[in-house]
């Protein structure tokens, strides 16, 4: 502190700017305009590049048909995207429920020791690897059931989601006025008829944004569905089998040497680009607009 | 009366246990990779950390996890040393630069970044950015900064290939989000009576940064820094397209390795019970999951002591709800 005290003293004392300070001045902006270009151009590029090679994958057999023989031109990844939405709605149904009792419990009834612990692993949580949660479920259901299947693809996903929406919820929750809990309270409403009717309505957007939100991590996740689900070159409805899902596809053409495969895993990356950015700033808007509700 | 006494009791309890079945799964998840690495780290002991020799094949199975150890602590120093300076300056440049049409499109552009998956970051870099750094970026390296003393001995090697640097790199992309917007809350906090009275001994917008706002966010900054650490190490399908999957231990950046997520991902398909293949695999989880937790606990604690020394600055009215959360 005393260092800074210091250094503003060295300021006042030469009130007119010299040349030096200046110049330090104008270095400083540069820099910084310099980081915030910077920042975005991988956006740019990559969103870019994913676009152009990605669109010319993308046709009637791209969604239609399951991947032609290696080498072979044609076909497509339906398997991919039915994997995809059997593995990421069965972690939502999961996930939503649990993680919104646990918000609902940390926002409404948190104020003891018990929900303290629960907010830290919360933290912990939030902050363990996702391959971690693969190896761990890979561990449990895949050794346990002695296959890779959807249904072990969707619990790694839960594993994730389950503390983001936990968290979330828990802070949209505790935006809502206290005020109105006291008057619905005071109209004779147990409490938590209060929650259900008053609380959480208050804050649906709120909420609905946080659950997209966990909804778009879980639909990029590549690493613990890898572990879990393993993926598949054919159609599987079936929850107890291995199962293919969109990343974990882009992750198998990228490593592949055949060219046309390449071309497809673009259009796959393309697919996913934009179902993720599409909930992720469907997400901002809704909550941008809830903000300038309750303000 | 009696009823909805009884629906009050439910409803707590219900949702008490869907808070509390988080406890049980870190717990459980803890004892399983525990259990599951055990064997591993009973046959090889403390050699298992300090080990050289990865060698999977049955019969002569040798597990030595220092390469990933290496590669995993190696690529994340990059790409915090790469990212850390390009966050703070962001995150000063869209809180203390208050004019320019700019500033909120690039608010979203950052925010967007860290909503792209792992899988494109890493299908582009190994498309896009290896090439490039392969034929321009690292060979330009090696004839500049390669010829500096000491440090330079990080920058000469083979450029071709996967390699430790590309991976730090395309890191250094991921994290910048994160890092960028806790570093945005901590300088956000900083009382603006401290601005105001820097200015208004007529300091510039830089001594007022340097003075005034990054003596508090320090200690905020390390904490956001160390969050960035912890998603950086366990970053796994980007890192293990673009990082060469090599085992070897040196200077140089420009050489093939390999990172603790990288190998799991690649290996637990073949891994068996026979040997002890799949337990040393859980046993480089559990190796992954002690250095992520202390990195968290670490992020918290230095996150904590700069909204404390931040709170008391304000009046009470001003921060109804402190913008950095910390849990009492």
């Amino acid at each position: 502190m005393s260092a800074s005290a210091a250094g503003l003293r060295r300021t006042a004392a030469s009130v007119h700017l010299s040349t030096r300070r200046k110049a330090k001045d104008r270095a400083f902006t540069i820099f910084l305009w310099a980081c915030g270009v910077l920042a975005m151009l991988p956006l740019l590029f990559i969103t870019g590049y994913v676009m152009a090679k990605g669109l010319s994958a993308l046709n009637i057999d791209f969604f239609t048909k399951e991947p032609a023989a290696p080498g072979q031109s044609g076909g497509g990844i339906v398997q991919s995207f039915i994997g995809t939405g059997l593995i990421v709605g069965m972690a939502v149904l999961f996930s939503v429920p649990l993680g919104l009792l646990a918000g609902v419990y940390l926002s409404e009834y948190g104020n003891g020791k018990l929900a303290s612990v629960v907010r830290f692993v919360a933290e912990i949580l939030l902050s363990t690897p996702s391959i971690v949660a693969g190896a761990f479920i890979w561990a449990v259901v895949v050794v346990a059931l002695g296959s890779f299947s959807a249904f072990a693809g969707a619990i790694a996903l839960t594993v994730i989601m389950w503390p983001i929406i936990a968290r979330a919820t828990e802070e949209i929750l505790r935006l809502v006025s206290e005020d109105l809990r006291e008057g619905a309270l005071a109209l004779g409403l147990p409490r938590w008829k209060v929650i259900l009717r008053v609380v959480i309505p208050t804050a649906g957007a709120g909420v609905f944004t946080a659950i997209m939100l966990a909804v778009a991590r879980g639909l990029g996740e590549t690493a613990p569905i890898l572990l879990t689900a393993l993926g598949n070159d054919f159609i599987n409805v079936h929850p107890s089998q291995p199962t293919d899902a969109l990343p974990l596809r882009i992750y198998e053409y990228a490593r592949t040497p055949v060219a046309s495969q390449h071309a497809i895993g673009w259009g796959g990356a393309l697919m996913l680009l934009l179902g993720v950015l599409l909930l992720s700033i469907t997400a901002r808007v809704l909550s941008n607009r809830q903000q300038r509700r309750t303000r | 009366m009696a009823r909805s006494r009884l629906g009050d009791r439910t409803f707590r309890g219900v949702s008490a246990l869907a808070a509390v079945g988080l406890l049980g799964l870190l717990g459980l998840m803890l004892w399983v990779l525990a259990s599951g690495g055990s064997r591993a780290f009973a046959k090889f002991g403390f050699g298992f950390l300090t080990g050289r020799n990865w060698n999977p094949v049955f019969g002569r199975e040798q597990f030595g996890a220092l390469p990933f150890i290496f590669g995993t602590l190696v690529t994340s120093a990059v790409a915090l040393a790469l990212a850390v300076p390009v966050a703070v300056g962001l995150a000063i440049l869209l809180n203390e630069v208050h004019s320019g049409w700019l500033r909120d499109p690039l608010a979203v552009f950052v925010d967007l970044l860290a909503a792209i998956p792992s899988v494109v970051y890493g299908l582009w870099g190994l498309y896009v950015m290896k090439p490039l750094f392969d034929h321009r970026v690292e060979p330009f390296l090696t004839k500049t900064v390669g010829k500096v003393p000491v440090i330079g001995a990080l920058f000469r090697g083979n450029p071709n290939g996967g390699d430790l640097f590309t991976a730090g790199v395309i890191l250094a992309i991921m994290i910048l989000p994160i890092i960028t917007a806790v570093t945005r809350e901590v300088v956000a906090v900083v009382p603006r009576d401290l601005r105001e009275a820097a200015k208004a001994l007529g300091a510039t917008r830089y001594e007022t940064v340097r003075y005034a706002v990054l003596p508090y966010a320090r200690s905020g900054i390390v904490g956001a820094s160390i969050l960035g650490l912890g998603r950086a190490l366990g970053e796994t399908i980007a890192v293990s397209l673009v990082v060469g999957n090599g085992l070897g231990i040196g200077a140089s950046l420009f050489r093939p390795g390999f990172t603790i997520p990288a190998v799991i991902a690649s290996e637990f398909r073949e891994a068996t019970n026979i040997g002890v293949h799949r337990s040393a695999l859980l046993a480089l989880a559990v190796v992954l999951v002690a250095i992520a937790l202390v990195m968290a606990a670490l992020s918290r604690l230095f996150i904590r002591r700069s909204a404390k020394l931040i709170s008391g600055g304000p009046p009470a009215g001003e921060r109804e709800r402190p913008a950095i959360q910390v849990a009492r």
